[in-house]
């Protein structure tokens, strides 16, 4: 039976390490495409994608655009405010009369944890989570996962520490799962306060001092303090964060060994990430960016019933979205 | 006048006389007159007299339920007394306690004699208000406890909003036991709980909702019990749903501190697992809790550190459900599944008998909140339920009498349904046989 993702990607947990592996495999072709004079392959050509972002977001939205764009899908962005979300409109109302356009995808970013897979088994459009809450934000850590394939060959075995406010994060929990399926060792480090209570059982080692993480780790996913867990008292100060938990370039010489450095943006530059490290020589946080595109091609390419067997696609050969044979309900 | 009805050949179950045989029992002028082997006998001629054959099913003293949310006045659309008592009725409770958080909230003798009009309208369950402990539930100022008493209420509590002033719980529970009512609260710690979706632990991470440890709920049953020590009070601790809590209420009892506490029918069968999908159905305040709470919680109605059980109904609608699972509201309706989620979860699963159920869902209810019921002893008020023991349903919402359909229990085949409701003589509700 050929290897697919189903009806929609709502998060790296449901998956499997095939699955993981099969989208990881299938972004490999597309990352050239960005690469080229004319980034553009017909492989989505007659799809309607819309981009319905609840939540602010530069770096995702125009990722998923630039994805969609490359693959020549008609793509729309509807925002919450001046939408008629502003005015009251559920969720539900709001993709059902969307769906009714006749739309084939719906990429969602939203403040609820679960609202993806709410959207998902109400309308039959293919539902990408581009950030639910503090559940999952799928899509941004198998950008990661790439990042980290790329430079070090592969994933199994590999020690990844996640380093701040797990606890609020949605690229945490993603990274958590996909990791761990994928073979690597994964860690938490921060503050026990911004560390869901029950972390040990997600089956993560902890540290609780950054220094024994970085002698442990052979990257560190840097995660955004937002500034607001300072007034709602989960820490004392963004100083003091940062004196604590801050990844410094003083911390990183310590180790005897190189540290990859990863950030799912947006930086707070000198609270959890000092800029010399950011912009360091084992940073990849760019490439992180670059890497975006690609992942999300592939998504949006598995989703739409592209064949596992990329060769042709990525050559931009003819659109295989021949009369929805390829899209599937089931799953 | 109401007709004289025989319920012949069930088995009579009456823990309040510690009764358990197959016997009839004659209600006449709405009071039982008889309970005996050969009653049918004697009695066959007499005018009028309608017949309930029980074979196959219990009698029991019908249920009553010290916790329910009516709706009325103020959310009509969600529930009226009239539907919440027909749903009570089906459910096989002949008496329920509403609950004040009204719009505008059951603060005062005028509200409360509204629902007690209202009850009596209805012609079905008996309902009970019960009155705010504060002035529009705003925890700050004493409601007139003394006046609402007198217009029908028969118990005190702010309900979904916790008493967070520890001093004005402890005068509540000094100011009633002028009147000998229970204070009713329920108990969880706001800084703790705040933003709380669901139970704080493995799933909450996973799902990335905000928890709510059962430290919120702990923290004030024991702060609840204290109080009730320094005042000699009597306070009710609603809904428990953690064994922290158990054992807080087992140490108080130990003690002599006058603390009831009632446990609702979602609390002993389902487990936190059940929101995995985000279902809102399975969201509630408390929440469900971890599979270690439901066996703790299971322990404590079989040996008594629980009192009784209630049902918490809550009856929301379609569209305030049918969203986001962090804005869902809060709670699912319970009358009309009650008996069968007890029987299902406790008495096929062999930790209570049929004698027990029937303690805790009418006998200890009625004495705990000092409610008519609860008895067949001749000359009580003939409130009585029927129902069959064993034979399996499936919950279909959509067949309620309640105008609520949130609850989690849809689609699941449960043991046990009421077949008839007796109030004061009159038969309210006859189900499919």
């Amino acid at each position: 039976m050929t290897l697919t993702l189903g009806k929609d990607l709502l998060g790296l947990e449901p998956l499997s390490g095939e699955q993981i592996q099969l989208i990881l495999d299938t972004a490999e072709p597309f990352k050239e495409i960005s690469e080229r004079a004319i980034k553009k392959v017909p492989t989505l050509r007659g799809a309607t994608i819309v981009n319905l972002f609840f939540e602010a977001s530069t770096r995702t939205r125009v990722s998923f655009e630039f994805a969609e764009k490359r693959l020549s899908a008609d793509t729309v962005n509807v925002g919450a405010s001046g939408s008629s979300v502003s005015k009251g409109e559920t969720l539900v109302d709001t993709a059902r009369n969307l769906e009714a356009m006749r739309i084939d995808m719906v990429v969602i970013r939203h403040a609820a944890s679960g609202a993806a897979k709410f959207l998902a088994e109400r309308i039959e459009s293919n539902v990408i989570n581009a950030g639910d809450g503090t559940h999952e934000h799928p899509t941004q850590a198998l950008l990661d996962m790439l990042t980290l394939r790329d430079h070090f060959g592969k994933l199994a075995g590999l020690k990844v520490c996640i380093v701040g406010d797990v606890l609020h994060s949605r690229v945490a929990r993603s990274n958590i799962w996909g990791l761990t399926k994928m073979g690597a060792e994964v860690a938490v480090c921060g503050p026990r306060s911004l560390l869901p209570n029950a972390i040990d059982d997600l089956g993560v080692r902890v540290f609780t001092r950054l220094d024994e993480a970085i002698e442990w780790a052979n990257a560190l996913n840097v995660l955004r303090l937002q500034l607001e867990r300072m007034t709602a008292g989960y820490i004392p100060s963004l100083r003091e964060y940062n004196r604590v938990f801050g990844v410094s370039r003083e911390r990183l010489e310590r180790s005897k060994r190189e540290i990859l450095i990863l950030h799912p943006g947006p930086m707070n530059r000198g609270v959890e990430i000092d800029s010399d490290v950011a912009d360091g020589p084992f940073s990849v946080i760019l490439n992180q960016v670059t890497n975006g595109v690609a992942v999300r091609m592939a998504v949006l390419y598995l989703l739409s019933g592209g064949p596992p067997d990329l060769a042709e696609a990525a050559k931009g050969g003819s659109g295989k979205r021949d009369g929805g044979g390829g899209r599937r309900a089931d799953d | 006048m109401t007709k004289p009805v025989l319920l012949a050949g069930g088995r009579v179950i009456d823990p309040s006389q510690l009764f358990d045989n197959v016997a009839d029992v004659l209600i006449l002028d709405g009071k039982i007159e008889l309970i005996g082997e050969r009653v049918a006998n004697e009695t066959k001629n007499r005018d009028g007299l309608e017949t309930i054959d029980c074979t196959g099913l219990v009698v029991s003293p019908g249920f009553v339920d010290v916790h329910c949310h009516l709706r009325e006045p103020g959310r009509e659309e969600v529930e009226t007394i009239a539907t919440g008592a027909r749903a009570a009725a089906a459910g096989g409770f002949t008496a329920v306690c509403a609950m004040p958080n009204t719009d505008p909230v059951t603060d005062n003798q005028a509200a409360v004699g509204f629902i007690t009009r209202q009850a009596l309208r209805a012609n079905a369950a008996r309902v009970y208000p019960i009155g705010a402990i504060s002035v529009g539930q705003r925890g700050e100022s004493l409601a007139e406890f003394g006046e609402m008493i007198g217009a029908g209420a028969v118990a005190v509590s702010d309900d979904g909003k916790p008493v967070v002033s520890a001093h004005l719980m402890r005068t509540a529970l000094e100011y009633a036991q002028t009147f000998g009512i229970p204070v009713a609260d329920h108990c969880e710690e706001p800084t703790l709980a705040k933003g709380g979706a669901m139970n704080e632990g493995i799933v909450s991470a996973r799902l990335g909702l905000t928890g709510i440890p059962a430290e919120a709920e702990e923290i004030m049953a024991i702060r609840d019990i204290l109080l009730a020590r320094r005042t000699g009070g009597h306070i009710h601790l609603c809904h428990m749903s953690t064994r922290g809590s158990v054992e807080l209420i087992r140490w108080g009892k130990e003690r002599g501190i006058h603390v009831t506490a009632e446990v609702c029918p979602h609390h002993i069968s389902l487990t936190e697992d059940a929101v995995e999908n985000y279902d809102t159905n399975a969201k509630m305040n408390p929440p469900l809790r971890t599979a270690d709470d439901v066996e703790a919680l299971q322990e404590a109605v079989r040996d008594g550190t629980i009192d009784l059980i209630a049902t918490d109904h809550a009856p929301h609608h379609y569209d305030e459900k049918e969203r986001e699972f962090a804005d869902a509201p809060n709670g699912i309706i319970g009358l009309e599944t009650a008996l069968a989620v007890n029987i299902t979860w406790l008495v096929e699963s062999g930790i209570i008998d049929l004698p027990l159920l029937i303690e805790r869902m009418s006998c200890a209810p009625a004495r705990v909140f000092k409610l008519p019921g609860g008895t067949l002893r001749r000359g009580s008020a003939a409130d009585v339920t029927v129902f069959d023991p064993a034979v399996k349903w499936v919950v279909d919402p959509s067949s309620f009498k309640s105008k609520g359909r949130n609850t989690p229990y849809a689609g699941r085949t449960l043991t046990g349904r009421t077949r008839v409701t007796i109030v004061g003589g009159d038969v309210v509700h006859r189900g499919d046989v």
